[in-house]
């Protein structure tokens, strides 16, 4: 690799030094996850005042936009590791970019759900075909993709450079889904945050819908930690700083 | 000012708060929907690693149970 890239990132990138750092960031992401998750929430569903047109089903915002933020923001970072896990054979590339697709399908499922108990009582269906859910719903079968293509090989580094090429081609679909509300007519409102300009929404329910931003942001940090300890662990088994890891933890 | 308080001053009372101006049976499932999603993605992980580890260990016992029977040269180590 290239002189420019710091040491501390060379040696970031070997498994033991990332499971060590990895294993201490989590903690902390997961503690930011749930101190802005418990705020975001109090504020949203008790300080925050019922929206004029749609009462208070409008409260589901509070985790529909967010998840819905992140189904696209996990499937950018799934593609930039794949990217590299496909261009530096870098195995802890293939680990993010691999261990990203089960929580980025987790927050598409949490954003089709949630946005269907939202459009019963607001459109009276609980699905359409239009854009925005289509394309959403795509976005689910690329993560579920990804990650059957990964389990389909035998040998787990040649899943997951497959898969990875496979992450790369569905980075199409992300900013299909971002401009489907404004290249189609479709049921689905159009955004009401911007982040480059003026939001849309009161600050009394839009301070809510930011801090909720935070919590799910910290909570994919922590939740691929933990995810890519587990794999660097089964990828790295014959490893002595496995074994030891093993030894441990063995309960008697 | 504690939440319930809060509750009591901002919407009146909890049952307020709960029946969600009609639309309980959608928030709250929505709600739900999210925690237990997450919860499984933590819970996944955390599984598969006790199922790793102990693996791990068990390959490991057996090795050396198969180097104390036959402690020769010619007995390969497991990959």
């Amino acid at each position: 690799m290239s002189k420019w890239i710091p040491l501390w990132l060379h040696k970031l990138g070997s498994p033991p030094t990332f499971y060590r750092f990895a294993g201490a960031v989590r903690p902390w992401a997961m503690g930011l996850a749930l101190l802005a998750g418990a705020i975001g929430l109090y504020g949203g569903l008790v300080l925050a005042p019922a929206d004029y047109q749609q009462g208070d089903a409008y409260r589901i915002i509070f985790i529909h936009v967010p998840s819905a933020w992140m189904s696209m923001f996990v499937y950018a970072v799934m593609g930039v590791s794949g990217f590299m896990a496909l261009v530096w054979r870098m195995k802890l590339a293939e680990v993010v970019a691999m261990e990203s697709a089960p929580i980025g399908a987790a927050f598409t499922l949490i954003t089709l759900v949630t946005g269907s108990l939202w459009g019963k009582p607001m459109w009276g269906t609980w699905w359409t075909w239009d854009a925005r859910l289509t394309s959403e719903l795509v976005l689910l079968f690329l993560y579920l993709g990804v990650i059957g293509l990964y389990h389909a090989f035998e040998d787990r580094r040649q899943g997951a450079r497959a898969a990875s090429f496979l992450a790369i081609i569905g980075v199409i679909n992300v900013p299909i889904v971002h401009y489907s509300v404004v290249w189609w007519n479709t049921l689905h409102q159009g955004s009401t945050v911007n982040v480059f300009g003026h939001s849309k929404m009161a600050w009394d329910m839009l301070w809510p819908l930011l801090v909720m931003t935070l919590a799910t942001k910290a909570y994919y940090a922590a939740s691929l930690c933990r995810r890519a300890r587990t794999d660097l662990l089964a990828l790295e088994g014959g490893k002595d700083w496995v074994r030891q890891i093993a030894e441990a933890e063995a309960t008697p | 000012m504690s939440a319930m308080q809060h509750l009591l001053a901002v919407g009146g009372d909890a049952a307020t708060f709960f029946r969600m101006g009609g639309y309980a049976a959608y928030v709250w499932p929505a709600y739900a929907v999210f925690f237990a999603v997450l919860v499984a993605d933590n819970v996944a992980p955390r599984l598969r690693r006790r199922r790793i580890l102990r693996e791990l260990r068990d390959r490991l016992a057996r090795q050396a149970a198969r180097e104390r029977r036959a402690p020769s040269p010619s007995v390969t180590p497991s990959p």
